[in-house]
């Protein structure tokens, strides 16, 4: 067993038992670490398959942001535990059948009579000095070039849609305008001056005195 | 003495050449926090430290101490495993980081094509070290600090890595090294003149992503104590402290490499050649990244702390406009090759 491929097992075991971790820890925030985790071994494995731009890409988009935003979300807020894990042995006949089907059609799909190494002979390793990101960038924007505008369209009218749901205008809002903030100049906008007549000084004392002698 | 290096296993090697960034890379963060808190000091018509050693000197050493001898306290109710494990977290990235960072022609740990995005990747990752000690701590002010810590170093990192994609447009590689010979030339044809916007987001979103003043509303202290630390004590807050220093004199030293032409020297190649310190070599990059670390100081000294929703409102609102906008310039002048940037 080479080096590479004692790599490989180590980074699969990691990354099936950080998955079975997630779907089994109690706590929920436990349960996002070890999916960044999981994230990060297979990451690894697909450096090993010499595709280094979406191995760092994985680690960039999913690690990087997509989990921190998920980990955010899930320490706000108050996950009832004991709720979500009532009716586990009700569900699991059904979900032990949904599993087994799935498993089945992913082995028919990607099995050996598929993707054997008969159909399918092992690539040789890339050149040292060859570069992915360059390779992938061209077909991208050569060969591929509708579905990635396609896929782009989809995105821009996924965070459009995104935003205007998010985005309500409430009446309350007590939020600020930088610009008109900005705006303000030293003075008139700034302070309001209110001229008053002023006060005799005499008037206080007067009335400091009669307080003084109606309480002995 | 070649041999004797060569007849080494490589996995000795490369933990020697490890050792080799790591140990001055410590002393220069320890040496930082001593820089930080003089040059402070005399922005202010303080002196500073200047009782331990000459002037002081010795300072972060007897730090050190004090922070290794005292007690780790864990608070009750802590998450003791994630407790322990963040500090870890925070500084790993930090320090993994440099080995893809070139400090000489050629002279790097290790050289390969994705260099930049190796590099955007981890720095990423630096947050979850933030997120889960606030969360491990159990303790509303440290959960605050993460929180609001997690929210900016998301949306900084954006307009940061926009930045970097001009980069990456202008140098036409995501090697750090050939992102430094695309640079060749003189000062004016390094990438801030042609990036100049791109430049100033990427360092602004540097001090942001570094949670340093006037963008460390993660430790706010006037409100919320010391934010995300605030539970640490001993080793814990000195590796958290460490982390973010480094952090500091990466972002820096990107900087140096990415926009201001790395180990290039300033005058055009063909005066300085062969001349003792004017060539290119090792010593500018050190010099370019003292400058931007000692604008790190400069900012905390001169500036007062953002307020939260004046910090979301630069990063989105602002920082990523002037990038997207930015990257198309840059695309259309490398594909009408601009003169005198482009033009070969």
């Amino acid at each position: 067993m080479g080096f590479e491929s004692f790599l490989f097992y180590v980074f699969a075991l990691v990354t099936l038992w950080a998955a079975g971790m997630v779907i089994t820890r109690r706590n929920p925030v436990h349960a996002v670490l070890f999916l960044v985790l999981a994230f990060f071994s297979s990451a690894a494995l697909w450096l090993l398959l010499e595709a280094e731009f979406l191995g760092i890409v994985l680690v960039l988009v999913y690690v990087g942001a997509v989990m921190v935003l998920f980990l955010f979300v899930v320490m706000m807020l108050d996950i009832d535990i004991a709720a979500l894990r009532a009716g586990f042995i009700r569900a699991l006949p059904l979900g032990l059948i949904v599993a087994g089907v799935m498993a089945v059609e992913i082995f028919l799909v990607v099995g050996p009579a598929n993707f054997g190494l008969s159909v399918f002979p092992a690539p040789e390793a890339a050149a040292a000095d060859a570069s992915n990101a360059r390779d992938l960038g061209l077909l991208l924007y050569t060969v591929y070039v509708y579905p990635v505008e396609i896929a782009a369209v989809i995105l821009l009218v996924a965070i459009i849609a995104a935003i205007h749901l998010a985005l309500r205008r409430r009446p309350d809002n007590k939020s600020v305008d930088p610009a008109r903030q900005v705006r303000v100049k030293r003075g008139s906008d700034r302070v309001r001056l209110v001229k008053m007549a002023p006060e005799a000084r005499e008037s206080f004392v007067r009335v400091a005195t009669t307080e003084k002698r109606e309480n002995p | 003495m070649i041999e004797l290096w060569n007849a080494l296993p490589v996995v000795i090697q490369i933990l020697l050449k490890i050792t080799a960034i790591l140990l001055p890379l410590l002393a220069l963060v320890a040496y930082y926090t001593y820089a930080e808190r003089k040059v402070i000091g005399y922005m202010q018509i303080r002196v500073g430290p200047n009782r331990v050693g000459w002037r002081g000197l010795l300072q972060p050493i007897a730090d050190a101490v004090k922070l290794m001898m005292k007690e780790i306290v864990i608070p009750t109710k802590a998450d003791k495993t994630l407790f322990l494990m963040a500090p870890m977290i925070a500084i790993a990235p930090a320090m993994a980081a440099w080995a893809v960072f070139p400090f000489d022609e050629g002279l790097v740990l290790s050289d390969i094509n994705a260099g930049l995005l190796y590099v955007l990747a981890l720095s990423s990752l630096g947050v979850y070290g933030i997120i889960i000690a606030g969360w491990a701590s159990n303790s509303r002010y440290a959960l605050l600090g993460s929180m609001r810590s997690a929210a900016q170093i998301v949306s900084y990192e954006i307009a940061m890595g926009f930045a970097l994609v001009g980069v990456l447009v202008a140098a036409g590689s995501l090697n750090l090294g050939d992102i430094v010979d695309a640079q060749r030339g003189s000062a004016l044809t390094w990438f801030w003149l042609p990036l100049l916007p791109l430049f100033g987001v990427y360092l602004i979103s540097g001090v942001a992503e570094t949670n340093r003043a006037p963008f460390d509303v993660a430790e706010g202290e006037s409100e919320i104590v010391a934010g995300f630390h605030v539970e640490y004590s001993g080793m814990g807050f000195a590796v958290f402290f460490l982390a973010e220093y480094a952090n500091m004199i990466l972002i820096s030293a990107l900087t140096a490499l990415l926009f201001m032409g790395g180990w290039l020297s300033p005058l055009p190649h063909a005066w300085v050649e062969g001349t003792w310190l004017l060539d290119d070599g090792f010593h500018w990059l050190l010099l370019k990244t003292f400058f931007f670390m000692f604008l790190f100081l400069w900012l905390r000294a001169t500036f007062p702390r953002y307020r939260y929703d004046q910090i979301m409102r630069l990063g989105w609102k602002v920082f990523i406009p002037i990038t997207i906008v930015w990257i198309l310039v840059v695309a259309l002048a490398v594909v009408y090759r601009l003169p005198p940037w482009w033009s070969a």
